[in-house]
């Protein structure tokens, strides 16, 4: 094999061109782990369509299931909040970006409260758990799968509050926190498809 | 244009410090250097790929010749699930990833990949999955009768999985490891991802990125869309097997054919995440030793592009003995079909970019057309299973088992092997020996084809996959027996490779910076690249920023549009 010797060199300034920008490596990667998540719920999803109606004994999503609509509402809007502390703090306006992160993760709260409330519901008093049926199955497994997901967007959600509550979250961190709203848009969006699958298809 | 010399400058700064072992164990361990996980993660593979081909050889001693005991059947079903499994998750994926952690940031001028703590994570999260796996080995029921290792097949079929069939935590371990390491393999893929789109260096257009790159983003889009119906699935399985629910359990009106279903989603595009970066490494080494620029740069992109689309639709053509029913069956071999398309494209592309060109015969080019010769092969056997009437006469024999390994050791292993030749100049600072590469070569070329030429015979005759053994005077002993010697042969040659590293570590002659006089960015950095790659952030003008450099009358600038 023939060696040949050249030099260390690399253009360093050749002709410019337009402005040379590239992404924000932090919307990238959120959109990255956005559709890795999406093809993990797409599983759990088609699961569940896949066993409707195939139970083998009750109960029935008919008989317990009941519409999850204020839950619903506080979660979805609370979408509009979070979405409302980026902008405010592009803005510069910092009590601005803490009071919606606040009224965020209550919302968040407010709808894990309505998740646990109905799990109990249906523990306790219909006798259903993961092990009781098909239904059982697949019921715990997505929507317990979408709680986990709030559960870990509201950890970090309540990270950044208390952060921006002692005053360290600046105009310049605008672009992180929009990375952080991104994942949260995205467990609002499952959310939607959970609950037409679940409370309107399923039942 | 002006030019400036790089480099140089960094390198022995950024250097250990001091030369005790404890330090520099301290270094690799808490480094977050996307060379260094690049090496540990090739390292880490070539243990496995070492324990695996030890777990081939004892099945294939087993099947050397009838009615043989040479281990028990519980252990001859634990060895070819133990061998699936290190094989896929933790010797291929890790050694691909590897060389894309290694190279993707050098060859697109960018000093590290965008995360490298998440990197650091997805390193050592995967390393823990291959313990854990292997940690199976100890305890249950002692190490001669090796434990209580997983032995349901890396598919790990329903019901075979449930509680009743497989007691004790053998299928546990088996669930954890590929999860986890379905884990460590979605971060990196987001990070080679965000890297590719976000770190180019100045003028680097996508257009303009060298096609290792190109391959290495389809391979990690297609990571998060495969790979993550996995990791689900796994997760089922677990709640299945721990919690009592019941995705899998017939008996509560679960379904065996969903997990194929959800397993092959996964286990068909792995393929191709598999594949890519084999064809990621033809694509810079042909040209490289053609002396020719690539021939069709945007047919490649795109051929790859679609591959990369067409492989998601075509999971079910290892599920026509399942019982689809015609309508599914006929979608999945056209589909199936299709997919030859992109790659002829892909093929006809690197005969044109050999044809007319002035072929060193190097040894990473010899690899490299041992991987053509044999990719065209395990193509056409492809075809052929692809024929729903075809597969299933020879569904679940041993002509499949020949035609992956065909594809997996034939395509992909060689190219790999000739992409350990390329490179490893650049990675030490040293060249490898041409006359044991060669030796490697031969070795393994001939073994390859003893092995894998012959296994198709005995499927054509009838001998399913993963039997125990057999009767004498079906016709089959003869050929096993060849098959278990090309195995050794194969076995050899790897050794020789493992010795040829560690021998031109210390004696090889020095490589200097661009041995292959190559053309993309990392072959302008000092051999092996300082910590922080390039001193100087570089600015390109063209696919082949090198040959500009060297031939300023005749830039490729001018050409490309």
């Amino acid at each position: 094999m023939t060696t040949i010797a050249t030099a260390s060199r690399i253009p360093i300034d050749g002709p410019i061109e337009t402005p040379w920008k590239l992404p924000y490596r932090g919307t990238i990667g959120m959109a990255c782990l956005i559709i890795a998540e999406s093809a993990i719920f797409i599983i759990f999803v088609v699961a569940y369509i896949y066993y409707i109606g195939k139970s083998l004994s009750g109960p029935t999503p008919a008989q317990v299931l009941e519409l999850p609509i204020f839950g619903t509402i506080c979660l979805l809007s609370s979408s509009i909040f979070v979405h409302n502390a980026v902008s405010s703090l592009r803005k510069d306006n910092r009590r601005g970006c803490t009071l919606n992160l606040a009224i965020t993760v209550l919302l968040g709260l407010i709808f894990l409260a309505t998740t646990a409330r109905e799990w109990y519901h249906l523990i306790h008093d219909e006798g259903l758990t993961i092990k009781t049926n098909l239904f059982g199955t697949t019921y715990y497994s997505l929507v317990g799968l979408h709680a986990t997901h709030v559960v870990v967007g509201l950890i970090m959600l309540t990270l950044v509050l208390g952060i921006s509550l002692t005053g360290h979250v600046k105009e310049e961190h605008s672009e992180k926190l929009e990375v952080l709203s991104l994942y949260w848009h995205f467990v609002d969006a499952v959310w939607v498809v959970v609950f037409l699958v679940v409370y309107v298809l399923g039942r | 244009m002006t030019t400036t010399p790089v480099l140089e400058a960094i390198d022995e700064t950024q250097e250990t410090q001091g030369k005790q072992p404890l330090n520099v164990i301290y270094e690799w361990l808490t480094t977050v250097d996307h060379k260094k996980i690049g090496l540990m993660y090739i390292v880490y593979a070539l243990i496995f790929l070492v324990i695996g081909g030890f777990e081939a050889i004892l099945m294939r001693i087993q099947l050397a010749i009838p009615n043989n005991h040479f281990v028990s059947p519980q252990v001859f079903n634990q060895l070819f699930t133990m061998h699936g499994t290190t094989m896929v998750f933790f010797m291929g994926m890790p050694i691909l990833f590897g060389m894309g952690n290694y190279l993707v940031p050098l060859m697109i001028g960018a000093r590290d990949m965008a995360f490298p703590r998440l990197n650091a994570f997805s390193f050592w999260i995967s390393a823990f999955a291959g313990l854990l796996l292997y940690f199976s080995y100890i305890g249950g029921s002692g190490l001669y009768a090796a434990g209580s290792a997983p032995d349901v097949g890396w598919f790990a079929y329903a019901p075979l999985t449930s509680k009743v069939f497989s007691p004790g935590h053998s299928t546990d371990y088996w669930t954890l490891a590929v999860f986890l390491s379905g884990i460590g393999s979605i971060g990196t893929a987001l990070n080679i991802v965000t890297t590719i789109l976000c770190m180019r260096c100045k003028g680097m257009k996508m257009s303009r990125m060298p096609l290792l790159p190109w391959l290495y983003l389809v391979m990690s889009c297609l990571v998060f869309v495969a790979v993550s119906p996995l990791t689900a699935a796994q997760v089922m399985l677990t709640l299945d097997r721990y919690l009592g629910a019941h995705f899998f359990d017939t008996q509560a009106g679960g379904s065996a054919i969903l997990w194929m279903h959800f397993f092959w989603i996964f286990g068909h595009p792995e393929v191709y995440v598999l594949v890519l970066p084999a064809f990621a490494f033809a694509n810079e080494i042909i040209p490289v030793f053609s002396r020719k620029a690539m021939f069709g740069y945007p047919a490649m992109v795109a051929a790859s592009v679609s591959i990369g689309f067409i492989s998601l639709s075509v999971w079910a053509h290892h599920m026509f003995t399942a019982g689809l029913g015609p309508a599914g069956n006929t979608f999945f071999v056209f589909a199936t079909m299709v997919i030859s398309v992109p790659t002829g494209i892909k093929i006809f592309n690197w005969l044109a970019t050999i044809w007319g060109g002035k072929i060193i015969f190097a040894v990473p080019m010899m690899f490299m057309i041992g991987f053509l010769f044999q990719f065209l092969i395990a193509g056409l056997t492809g075809i052929m299973l692809s024929a729903a009437p075809f597969d299933w006469q020879l569904s679940a024999s041993y002509f499949v088992v020949a035609h992956f390994h065909y594809v997996l050791v034939g395509a992909i292993v060689f190219s790999l092997f000739s992409a350990f030749y390329y490179w490893y100049p650049k990675v030490t600072g040293k060249m490898m020996s041409e006359t044991l590469g060669k030796w490697h070569f031969w070795l393994f070329l001939i073994g390859f084809h003893l092995t894998f030429d012959f296994m198709h015979v005995p499927g054509i005759l009838g001998m399913p996959r993963r039997i125990y053994t057999y009767e004498a005077g079906r016709g089959w002993d003869t050929l096993n027996f060849i098959i278990g010697i090309g195995a050794i042969f194969q076995a050899a040659g790897t050794l020789v490779l493992v010795y040829n590293m560690i021998h031109s570590y210390y004696k090889g002659k020095d490589a200097g910076h661009d041995p292959w006089d190559a053309w993309t960015l990392e072959w302008s950095v000092p051999s092996p690249p300082p910590s922080y790659n390039f001193a100087i952030e570089p600015t390109v003008n063209s696919r082949r920023p090198l040959w500009d450099i060297k031939h300023p009358e005749d830039p490729d600038s001018d050409y490309e549009s």
